[in-house]
C-alpha cells in the first residue's frame, strides 16, 4: 500500500509539474499578446469587439457580417503620365527636365530601333533571315526605362526589348549578326533571331520560354543585394507572360526575400492573338502588386518621360530600401507578334491605326521636341535617311559574313569538353568530310 | 544459402540497418529462395517489410583527406555545406524549410552560424527555388538550392531543362549558371509510398549541360557534393534519403573532392559486371556476395556515381573483361537510365558480350533490396 501511495504521490508531482509547465507556457503566450488582448487576460469583462485576429498569416479586424471582397474595390489603377498625346507636359513639376541632347538621344534611339525593325522585318519577308519580331509602338517603354537605369544594372529581358540593348550601345552590327546567326553573333548562331544577349552591357541572353526570367531576376537581385554594389536588376515581361507560374514565383520570391528589383511589365494588349480580357480578369498586372506586398505603379508606356520618371524612382527606392517594384507600362503592340503572325486575323485595322497615328510614343516625343524648336522637318528627313543607311550598311555586312564553324555545335554545353561530345563532334566531322557535296560548307567558317 | 544469408545479415549488424530477427526470418525462409518465382520472393519480402530490407556496406575509413569523424549521410551533407559557407562568402543555401535545419536536418545549425541572409527559407514553389538559384548563379554567387523531395522537382523542370542546362550554350558562353547546385532527397525510404520515393534521374539525364550525381554513402556524399558545388556547370545532387540516418561512416571533416563523371569499382570480379547508383549499390553488393557463395560467381560491382555525364569507359572496360552486364535502379525500367547504359555498352562491347544485357527494375516503384530477385536474374544470366 505504501508503495502504491508513493506511486500516487510521484504521479501527482509529475502531473503537477506538467500542469505548472503548461500554465507557464500559457502565461508566456498571454504576455506576448497582452498588448492586444488585455480584456481577455483579465477575464473580467470580456468584450469581443476588442479582439484582433491572432492568426500568423494575416491580421486586420474581425467583422461580424458576411461580405466577399469585390475584385474591383478600386475603380481601376490610374495611369501615370507626364505628357499628353500632343507632347505637352501636363504637370510641370513632373517634367524630368532632360537636356536637349538627352532627349534627342532618346528620339534617335527610338527611331533607329524603328528603322532597324522595318528593314529586318522586310529581310525576313525576303527570306534573308528566318524570323523577326518588331518593337513597333513599344519604343517608349524601352528607351524610357533604359535611360533611368545605370549601365551596370543587370537586365533580364523577354524578347521585345531591343531598344534597351540599343540604348546601352549594342552596335547595329551585333544586332544583325544575331539575326543572321553569322560568325560574329555573340551567341554563336544558336538562338532564333532577336534573342540578343551581351555580357559587357549586362543584358542577359534572351531565352524563348516565357517568364522563366522572373524568378531568375529575383535571384540575381538577391545576389546583387549581398554584394552591396548599389545595383538593381530590371526584369521585362509581357502581360501574357505574367500568367505563367514563374511570374508568380518571381513576384513572391522578390517580395519575401527583399530583392532590389524592378519588374517591368509591357502590357501591350495582346499575347500573340490573345487579348488582355482573355488573359486576366483583375485590374491588369499592377493590381497584383499589393497581393504580393510589392510597390506598384501603372504608367503610360507611350509617354517616354512617364516611363523614365517611374523607373528612375523605382530604381532609387529599390536600391535604398531593398524591395521590389512593379511597373505596368500600358502600351500597344502595333506590329504583328512576329513574322509568323498575321494580326489582321484577330484585330481591326482601325484599332491598330489609332495607336499608330494618334498615340505613338515616337510622335509624342517628336511633338515635345518640335514645340521646343529642337527638331524640325529638315532634321527629321536627314535623320530618317541616315538611320536607314546605317541599318542597311550593317545588314549588308552581316549578310556577307560566314556562318559559325559547325564544330561550335559541340562547345559550351559544359565548361569543359566531355568524351561523349568529342566523339559526337568527331563523327559529325567525318560525316561532313564524306558527304561534303550535300552541305553548303563554304558558307561556314572553318 | 540460409547460412550465408544469416552471415551477411550478421556481418552487417555493425553498420547497422538490419534487424536480427528479420535476418533470421529471411534466412529460415531462404533455403529455397532462388528457386522460388519472383512473386514468391516478393511476398516473402513483404513479411519483413518493417525491417530494413537491404544491407549498408560502409566504405573503408578514408586516409588521404585528414581527420575523420563518425557521420551519417545527412551529417556529411551538413559538413559539406558548412565547409562551403566557410570558404565561399558568396554561397547561399535556400529552399523550403532549410532555415530551421530542413525536414531531413541537412542544414541544421548553418543559419545560426552563417546568418539568415545566407541560409534562408523560400516560399513553397519549386520553379521559384530553381529559377532563383539560376539567377543567383548568373550574378556570380554560389547557389545551393534544396528541393524538399525529388518527387517535387517537376514544377522546376522547365527551369532546369530549358534554362539551367542551356544557359551557357545559348549565350555562347557569355552567361552561365554553373555555380548552382540543386540538392534533393531521392529514392525509396520504405514508408514514402508513391510521392516520397521516386528516383527521377533519367528525366535529367536527357539534358546535356546538367550534371546529375547520386552518392552511395556519407564519404561519397560529402566529396561529390563539394565537387558539384565547385563545378562550373549546374548540378543536381540526389541524396538517397533512406541512407540519411542509416548510413554511418568515418567522414573527413575538412573539405575534399571526389571527381565527377568517374565511376567507382566497389568490388572487383570477373564473371559479371553489375552497375547501380545510390542505395541500389548496396543491394548489388549483397547480391554479389550471394552469387559468390551460392553460385560460385565472381561479380564486379560498379557505383556509377555520376549519371550525367557518365563514365562509359569504366563500365565498358569492365564488360570487356566479364562479358556480362546487369544494371539495376529503383527508377522505372522503361526509359530508365539503364536503357542508356545498355545501348552504349552494346555499341562499344557488342563482340564481348556473352549474354543479353539485363535491367532489373519495374515500371512502378522498386523498393530497395530485392536482392533475391536480382540473384535469380544473375543465375539465369550466367546459366
Amino acid at each position: 500500500m505504501a508503495a502504491v501511495r508513493n506511486m500516487q504521490r510521484l504521479w501527482g508531482i509529475g502531473v503537477g509539474a506538467i500542469r505548472r509547465n503548461a500554465a507557464l507556457k500559457t502565461s508566456k503566450i498571454l504576455q506576448q499578446r497582452a498588448f492586444r488582448i488585455n480584456g481577455a487576460q483579465c477575464q473580467q469583462s470580456f468584450d469581443s469587439s476588442m479582439e484582433k485576429p491572432q492568426f500568423p498569416g494575416a491580421s486586420a479586424e474581425f467583422i461580424d457580417h458576411l461580405e466577399f471582397i469585390q475584385p474591383n474595390v478600386i475603380s481601376g489603377i490610374p495611369v501615370y503620365r507626364v505628357m499628353d498625346r500632343r507632347g505637352q507636359i501636363i504637370n510641370p513639376s513632373e517634367d524630368p527636365q532632360l537636356s536637349k541632347d538627352t532627349v534627342l538621344n532618346f528620339y534617335q534611339k527610338m527611331t533607329l530601333l524603328n528603322a532597324m525593325d522595318r528593314i529586318l522585318y522586310e529581310s525576313q519577308r525576303q527570306g534573308r533571315i528566318s524570323f523577326y519580331m518588331t518593337n513597333y509602338g513599344e519604343e517608349g517603354t524601352h528607351i524610357g526605362s533604359a535611360a533611368a537605369l545605370d549601365s551596370n544594372d543587370l537586365v533580364f529581358g523577354q524578347y521585345r526589348e531591343a531598344g534597351v540593348l540599343m540604348y546601352r550601345g549594342f552596335p547595329l552590327d551585333l544586332f544583325m549578326a544575331q539575326c543572321y546567326g553569322n560568325a560574329d553573333d555573340l551567341g554563336k548562331g544558336r538562338l532564333m533571331p532577336v534573342h540578343y544577349g551581351c555580357r559587357d552591357l549586362n543584358f542577359v541572353t534572351i531565352s524563348s520560354p516565357l517568364a522563366t526570367q522572373l524568378p531568375q531576376a529575383a535571384g540575381a537581385a538577391y545576389a546583387i543585394k549581398r554584394e552591396n554594389s548599389n545595383r538593381v536588376v530590371i526584369c521585362y515581361f509581357g502581360e501574357g507572360a505574367a500568367s505563367e507560374g514563374d511570374a508568380h514565383a518571381g513576384f513572391n520570391f522578390s517580395a519575401t526575400l527583399e530583392c532590389p528589383i524592378i519588374f517591368f511589365c509591357r502590357n501591350n494588349g495582346y499575347a500573340i492573338s490573345t487579348p488582355t480580357h482573355e488573359q486576366y480578369r483583375g485590374d491588369g498586372i499592377a493590381a497584383r502588386g499589393p497581393g504580393y506586398g510589392m510597390m506598384s505603379i501603372r504608367v503610360d508606356g507611350n509617354d517616354v518621360f512617364a516611363v523614365y520618371n517611374a523607373t528612375k524612382e523605382a530604381r532609387r527606392r529599390a536600391v535604398a530600401e531593398n524591395q521590389p517594384f512593379l511597373i505596368e507600362a500600358m502600351t500597344y503592340r502595333i506590329g504583328h507578334h512576329s513574322t509568323s503572325d498575321d494580326s489582321s486575323a484577330y484585330r481591326s485595322v482601325d484599332e491598330v491605326n489609332y495607336w499608330d497615328k494618334q498615340d505613338h510614343p515616337i510622335s509624342r516625343l517628336r511633338h515635345y521636341m518640335t514645340a521646343r524648336g529642337w527638331w524640325g522637318e529638315d532634321e527629321e528627313r536627314a535623320w530618317r535617311k541616315q538611320s536607314r543607311k546605317l541599318v542597311l550598311e550593317a545588314l549588308e555586312r552581316a549578310e556577307k559574313r560566314l556562318k559559325p564553324n559547325p564544330e561550335l555545335i559541340f562547345t559550351d554545353v559544359y565548361n569543359e569538353f566531355t568524351p561523349d561530345l568529342a566523339k559526337q563532334k568527331e563523327s559529325m566531322v567525318r560525316h561532313l568530310q564524306q558527304y561534303k557535296e550535300h552541305y553548303p560548307l563554304d558558307m561556314y567558317e572553318k | 544459402m540460409a547460412a550465408a544469408r544469416l552471415l551477411l545479415r550478421s556481418a552487417a549488424l555493425k553498420a547497422s540497418l538490419s534487424d536480427v530477427s528479420a535476418g533470421v526470418q529471411s534466412s529460415t525462409a531462404g533455403g529455397s529462395l532462388l528457386r522460388l518465382s519472383p512473386s514468391c520472393s516478393l511476398r516473402l519480402k513483404t513479411q519483413k517489410r518493417h525491417a530494413t530490407h537491404f544491407t549498408f556496406y560502409p566504405d573503408p575509413v578514408p586516409t588521404n583527406y585528414g581527420p575523420t569523424t563518425k557521420m551519417n549521410l545527412f551529417q556529411s551533407i551538413t559538413s559539406a555545406l558548412d565547409n562551403t559557407l566557410a570558404s565561399d562568402p558568396t554561397a547561399v543555401i535556400f529552399g523550403e524549410d532549410v532555415a530551421f535545419g530542413g525536414v531531413f536536418r541537412c542544414t541544421v545549425g548553418l543559419r545560426d552560424k552563417y546568418g539568415k541572409d545566407r541560409v534562408f527559407n523560400t516560399p513553397l514553389c519549386e520553379q521559384g527555388i530553381v529559377g532563383f538559384g539560376i539567377g543567383v548563379a548568373v550574378a556570380g554567387a554560389t547557389a545551393i538550392a534544396e528541393i524538399q523531395f525529388a518527387d517535387y522537382i517537376f514544377p522546376a523542370f522547365d527551369q532546369i531543362v530549358n534554362e539551367a542546362a542551356k544557359y551557357r550554350y545559348r549565350s555562347g558562353n557569355h552567361f552561365d549558371c554553373g555555380k548552382m547546385t540543386i540538392r534533393a532527397p531521392w529514392g525509396c525510404v520504405g514508408h514514402g509510398s508513391l510521392y516520397h520515393s521516386q528516383s527521377p534521374e533519367a528525366f535529367f539525364a536527357h539534358s546535356a549541360g546538367l550534371k546529375v550525381v547520386v552518392p552511395r554513402g556519407p564519404v561519397q556524399a560529402k566529396g561529390l557534393l563539394l565537387s558539384c558545388i565547385a563545378d562550373e556547370n549546374p548540378c543536381i545532387f540526389f541524396e538517397p534519403k533512406i541512407l540519411y540516418r542509416a548510413a554511418v561512416e568515418q567522414v573527413p571533416t575538412d573539405a575534399y573532392h571526389i571527381p565527377l563523371s568517374q565511376a567507382d569499382i566497389v568490388q572487383e570480379g570477373s564473371d559479371l559486371t553489375m552497375v547501380a547508383w545510390g542505395t541500389q549499390v548496396h543491394v548489388l553488393r549483397e547480391v554479389a556476395n550471394m552469387a559468390q557463395d551460392k553460385l560460385g560467381l565472381s561479380c564486379e560491382v560498379i557505383d556509377l556515381q555520376t549519371i550525367l555525364p557518365w563514365d562509359k569507359e569504366t563500365v565498358c572496360k569492365s564488360v570487356v573483361k566479364t562479358g556480362r552486364l546487369l544494371i539495376s535502379h529503383e527508377a522505372p525500367v522503361t526509359g530508365g537510365f539503364a536503357a542508356e547504359i545498355t545501348t552504349a555498352v552494346q555499341e562499344e562491347c557488342f563482340l564481348n558480350l556473352e549474354a543479353p544485357i539485363t535491367r532489373v527494375s519495374n515500371d512502378q516503384l522498386l523498393e530497395s533490396g530485392n536482392d533475391e530477385l536480382i540473384t535469380d536474374v544473375v543465375a539465369t544470366l550466367v546459366d
